[in-house]
C-alpha cells in the first residue's frame, strides 16, 4: 500500500519537480484533489526566459569580415548555453512546477535546435505560455516560430522547389504519426507551407510571391489551402488526439501504454484539445497513483539533476558543471539528438551513464575525483578550435577534478528538526526513494552511515541513498 | 575470479528471482567462454567533424582540383602515389605502407541522398544508418548486438571512450564505453554497488525498469571485472603515437590480442572541422589517424590476429570542393572510406575518384551509398543479417 505522501511525491515528481523537504512535509497529509488543485494554481504564473541576445540576429554574417565571424559565432554559442542555465536554474527553483514540466515535455515533443539563442528563447517560451493551453494553438505558435521554420527547412520552401522537410515532421511527429497519412499529403501540404517565412526579428512572415496558389488535395480534401487549412485540417484529424495523449500517457503514466485508459482520454481530449484539462484528468485519477505507475519509471538525466538540487540545493562555482552533466548523461536542454527527440525510458542508460549517474552524489556533496569527458559537440568544436590552445586547457580542467560547490545542508537537516531520532531514517528514505520504502535496505545501506551526529547522519544518509538505483526512479 | 564474484555468482545462481539476469551472469563468470576459432572483429574509427576527403586521397592528375584549390591544393610532387591519379597525403606514409602490402582498399564517393550539411544531423544520419528524412532511435551498431547478440556479454561492443555514441546504442542492447580498463575496474568494483545488487537480487519485484538497472550495473561490474583481467593479460610492446588516438588504439589492440570475445571496437579522432587554416590541422591529425593504424596493424600481426580484424573509417561528409577564403574548406557532401584488413577481397582503390567537372551546387555528387559499405561489412565480415539490421537491401561492395 502506497502512503499518502507517496502518492503526492508520485504527482510532483511526474507532472512537476520534488518539492523541498520542508515543503514536503507539509504537503504530505494533503489530498490528492487538494493537491492537484494547488498544483494548478501554482502554475497560473508563467516566467518567460529571458536569456537570448536580440543584437545576434541583427548581423548579416556575409557582412562580417573573418575575425568579426569568429567572434560572432562565438558569442552566438553563449547565447543557447546562457539559455541552457537559465532554464536549468528556473526547473530547480520555480513553483509553477506543472507548467516547467509541460514545457520540458513539449520541448522533447516539438524538439528543435537553433544557432541562436535568441529564436530558441521565443520557441521554448511559446510552448511555455501554451503549455496548459490549446493544443491546437500550441501547435500554430510552434509551427510559425523562426526557430521551427528554419529548423526544418521552410526557408526554403518555395513555390518553384517545394522543401518537403516542414510539412512532413509537422505530420509525422508533431500531430498524427506514421501511418496516417500519404507521401502525396506531404506534397500538397509542402506547397500549401511555401511562403512561410520569418523576419529577421523573428516575427513570422507569409510572403505570397513564394506561395504556391494552386489546388491541392489533402487528406481526402480538395482546395486552394495555405498553411493554416493544412494544420486545420490536421486538428480534424482524432488522430492526433490519440497520438498525443499516447505520447503524454507514456511521459507522465507509465511507458507501456494502457491502450482503454487512453482512448478514454483521446476521445475527451478530441473534444476541445484543452491540454489543461487532460492533465487534471490523468493527475486526479485513481489509476495514476496505482501501485504499477509509481517509482516505475527511470528518471531523465533533467529530472535527475533537477530533483536532486531540489532537495539539497547546491551552488556550483562554474555554473558550466551543470551543462556539463547534462552532456555525459545524454540530455542538454535546447540540443535534442534530432527533431524526434530523446526517446527517453531506458535509452537514457548504458553502463557509463549508470555508472556516472550512481557517483554523481559523490563528486557534487563528498567532492570526489571527476574524470569524465562527455562527447564534444561539433559545433562546439569549432569555437573551441577558434580559441587558443591555453583556454582550451583552461576549460578542460575546469571541470575535471573536484568539483568545487557550496551544499546547503542546513536547509535540508532543518527540514527534519522535528522528527524523532528513531524515526529520521525512515523519513528520510521515503522523502527520497519512491520505490517502496519502509526499512528501506537498513541493513545494507547503514553500514555506509556515519553516526557520530545528526547532521553526519542525515548528510552520509542522503548520500548513500542517492547513489543507488531506487533514486533513479520517479 | 575474484571472491566477491564467486560469492556473487554463486548466489545469484542459486535464485530463482535472479532468472531473468541468469544467461548474460552466468556467460560473464564462466571465466574465458573461448574465442571462437576465426571470429571476426570489426574496428570502426569515427572522423569527427567532417574530414576532408579530397586532401586525403588527392586527385594529383585533376586540374579543377588545382583550380579551386590555389594554396591549399596538395602539390602532385608532395604526394605519395597510388596510381595514376590519385595520391594520399604526405603526412600518411605509414597507410601508404598499408596500401602496398595489400593491406588496404580504397572506397571513393561515399555519401547518401540528399545530403544533410549539418555536423548533428549528417552524424546522426551515419551513426543510425537512416535515410536523410527518417529519423531512428537506435544506432546501426546498436541494432546488430539486437539482432545478433541476444545471448551476448556486455563487451560485445566496446567504445574507447568515456560516454557511448549513439551508433552503438540498440533497442535492447547497447555497447560499452571503455576509455580505461582499469580505471572503470575500479570505479566498477565498490562495495555499496555489490551489497545493493546482492540484496537486491534476493527479493521479488514487479519493477522491471528497477529490474533492468540493476541488470546493467551488475552486468557492467561483471564485464569490468572480466575485461580487466583479460586486459592485463597481454601488454603491447608496439610503439603507439602519443595522444588520446593512439592510446585507444593501443588499448583496443591489447583487448583484441588478449582474446576477449568483442564483435565491435569504436573510436573517434578530431576535429577535422577545418574552416580556417586546414593544412596544418588536418595534416597533424591525418598523421596521428595513419601512424595510429600502421602501428595497431603491426601489432595485430605480430599476435597473428590481423587476419581477423577489419577496420572501417568514416566521417559525417567531406568537404565543400572549393576552398574558402580563410584557406580551410566548408561542409560538403560524399566522401571517401578506408577499409584496413589482413583479409581483404579486393585491395587498393576500389572505385573511381569523384568527378570534379560534375557537381552538385559546388559539391560532390556520392556513387555509393554509405549503407552498402555497412551491408557488406554486416553480412561478409560479421555474417550478420545486413537488411534486417539496416531495414533494407543495400548492394555490396566487394571489397571483404
Amino acid at each position: 500500500m502506497l502512503t499518502n505522501q507517496k502518492k503526492i511525491q508520485h504527482l510532483y515528481l511526474r507532472a512537476g519537480f520534488m518539492p523541498k523537504a520542508s515543503v514536503m512535509q507539509s504537503l504530505a497529509n494533503s489530498s490528492i484533489q487538494d493537491a492537484v488543485k494547488q498544483l494548478f494554481t501554482d502554475s497560473n504564473s508563467i516566467a518567460s526566459l529571458q536569456s537570448g541576445d536580440e543584437s545576434e540576429i541583427s548581423v548579416k554574417e556575409k557582412d562580417l569580415s573573418e575575425a568579426e565571424r569568429k567572434e560572432f559565432r562565438m558569442k552566438r554559442a553563449m547565447g543557447v548555453r546562457r539559455l541552457n542555465e537559465e532554464w536549468m536554474n528556473q526547473l530547480i527553483s520555480t513553483d509553477a512546477v506543472l507548467r516547467e514540466k509541460m514545457t520540458l515535455f513539449w520541448h522533447g515533443h516539438f524538439a528543435c535546435r537553433s544557432p541562436f539563442g535568441f529564436y530558441a528563447r521565443g520557441l521554448n517560451n511559446a510552448m511555455r505560455e501554451n503549455a496548459l493551453g490549446n493544443f491546437g494553438d500550441l501547435l500554430k505558435a510552434v509551427s510559425k516560430s523562426p526557430a521551427m521554420l528554419a529548423f526544418l527547412n521552410n526557408q526554403q520552401n518555395r513555390k518553384q522547389s517545394p522543401n518537403e522537410n516542414f510539412a512532413r515532421e509537422v505530420m509525422e511527429l508533431f500531430t498524427l504519426g506514421r501511418g496516417n497519412y500519404t507521401e502525396d499529403d506531404i506534397k500538397n501540404a509542402a506547397r500549401a507551407f511555401t511562403g512561410w517565412r520569418f523576419k529577421l526579428n523573428g516575427d513570422f512572415d507569409f510572403k505570397e510571391e513564394q506561395h504556391d496558389e494552386g489546388v491541392k488535395t489533402f487528406l481526402g480534401k480538395t482546395g486552394n489551402f495555405n498553411g493554416d487549412d493544412i494544420l486545420n485540417i490536421i486538428l480534424q484529424d482524432p488522430e492526433v488526439s490519440r497520438y498525443i495523449t499516447k505520447k503524454v500517457y507514456r511521459y507522465f503514466v507509465n511507458e507501456e501504454v494502457d491502450e482503454n485508459i487512453c482512448a478514454e482520454l483521446a476521445q475527451s481530449f478530441a473534444k476541445d484539445y484543452d491540454i489543461g484539462k487532460l492533465m487534471n484528468k490523468i493527475l486526479t485519477s485513481d489509476w495514476f497513483y496505482d501501485e504499477k505507475n509509481v517509482g516505475t519509471k527511470i528518471k531523465s538525466p533533467v529530472e535527475l539533476i533537477v530533483n536532486m538540487q531540489r532537495a539539497v540545493p547546491v551552488k556550483f562555482k562554474i555554473p558550466d558543471v551543470v551543462l556539463y552533466a547534462q552532456k555525459v548523461l545524454g540530455e542538454v536542454l535546447f540540443m535534442p539528438p534530432n527533431v524526434a527527440g530523446w526517446p527517453g525510458g531506458r535509452d537514457w542508460i548504458d553502463s557509463s551513464t549508470l555508472m556516472f549517474r550512481l557517483a554523481i552524489p559523490g563528486f557534487v556533496y563528498n567532492q570526489a575525483e571527476v574524470f569524465i569527458r562527455p562527447k564534444e559537440n561539433p559545433d562546439e568544436a569549432e569555437h573551441r578550435m577558434m580559441q587558443d590552445e591555453e583556454m582550451q586547457e583552461e576549460r578542460q580542467q575546469k571541470m575535471m577534478g573536484r568539483l568545487e560547490a557550496s551544499v546547503d545542508w542546513a536547509s535540508f537537516i532543518g527540514a527534519f528538526a522535528n522528527v524523532d531520532d528513531t524515526k529520521l531514517y525512515n523519513a528520510i528514505t521515503e522523502y527520497l526513494i519512491q520505490t517502496p520504502s519502509p526499512e528501506f535496505k537498513q541493513d545494507v545501506i547503514s553500514k555506509y552511515i556515519v553516526k557520530d551526529t545528526r547532521e553526519t547522519f542525515v548528510r552520509s544518509l542522503t548520500t548513500t541513498l542517492m547513489s543507488v538505483p531506487e533514486y533513479q526512479m520517479c | 575470479m575474484t571472491d566477491y564474484s564467486r560469492r556473487d555468482f554463486l548466489k545469484y545462481s542459486g535464485l530463482a528471482s535472479a532468472s531473468l539476469l541468469m544467461p548474460r551472469f552466468l556467460k560473464a563468470f564462466q571465466g574465458n567462454p573461448a574465442v571462437p576459432a576465426g571470429n571476426k572483429t570489426l574496428v570502426v574509427i569515427q572522423m569527427s567533424g567532417g574530414n576532408d576527403g579530397l586532401n586525403t586521397v588527392v586527385p594529383f592528375k585533376n586540374d579543377d582540383y588545382y583550380k579551386l584549390r590555389p594554396t591549399i591544393a596538395v602539390p602532385d610532387t608532395k604526394i605519395l602515389t597510388l596510381n595514376s591519379e590519385l595520391g594520399l597525403n604526405p603526412v600518411m606514409t605509414a597507410m601508404k605502407g598499408l596500401y602496398d602490402d595489400g593491406s588496404m582498399a580504397i572506397i571513393n564517393n561515399v555519401g547518401y541522398p540528399n545530403p544533410d550539411r549539418s555536423h548533428f544531423r549528417s552524424m546522426d544520419i551515419w551513426q543510425s544508418a537512416s535515410d536523410a528524412d527518417k529519423y531512428l532511435q537506435t544506432g546501426w551498431l546498436g541494432r546488430y548486438l539486437d539482432n545478433e547478440c541476444s545471448g551476448c556479454a556486455g563487451y560485445s561492443a566496446i567504445e574507447a571512450d568515456d560516454t557511448l555514441s549513439f551508433a552503438m546504442k540498440g533497442e535492447k542492447r547497447k555497447g560499452m564505453a571503455i576509455s580505461d580498463p582499469k580505471r572503470l575496474y575500479q570505479d566498477t568494483q565498490r562495495k555499496i554497488f555489490k551489497d545493493m545488487s546482492a540484496d537486491y537480487m534476493a527479493t521479488q519485484h514487479g519493477n522491471s525498469e528497477l529490474d533492468f538497472l540493476y541488470k546493467t550495473q551488475a552486468d557492467t561490474i561483471s564485464s569490468a571485472d572480466f575485461i580487466y583481467q583479460k586486459y592485463n593479460s597481454y601488454h603491447s610492446t608496439t610503439d603507439y603515437p602519443q595522444g588520446e588516438f593512439g592510446k585507444n588504439l593501443k588499448n583496443i589492440a591489447e583487448l583484441i590480442v588478449s582474446g576477449l570475445d568483442t564483435r565491435v571496437y569504436y573510436v573517434s579522432i578530431g576535429s577535422f572541422d577545418t574552416h580556417v587554416g586546414q593544412k596544418n590541422r588536418q595534416e597533424k591529425l591525418l598523421k596521428e589517424l595513419s601512424d595510429g593504424l600502421g602501428a595497431f596493424v603491426k601489432d595485430l600481426k605480430q599476435n597473428d590476429k590481423f587476419k581477423d580484424v577489419l577496420v572501417m573509417t568514416f566521417s559525417e561528409f567531406g568537404r565543400r570542393v572549393k576552398q574558402n577564403g580563410s584557406a580551410g574548406t566548408d561542409h560538403g557532401t560524399a566522401n571517401n572510406m578506408f577499409l584496413i584488413g589482413g583479409s581483404l577481397n579486393k585491395k587498393g582503390i576500389y572505385n573511381d575518384s569523384a568527378n570534379l567537372a560534375d557537381l552538385d551546387e559546388g559539391d560532390l555528387k556520392y556513387q555509393i551509398d554509405f549503407r552498402s559499405v555497412y551491408a557488406t561489412v554486416l553480412n561478409r565480415w560479421l555474417k550478420a543479417d545486413d537488411s534486417k539490421i539496416l531495414g533494407a537491401q543495400f548492394n555490396y561492395v566487394d571489397v571483404v
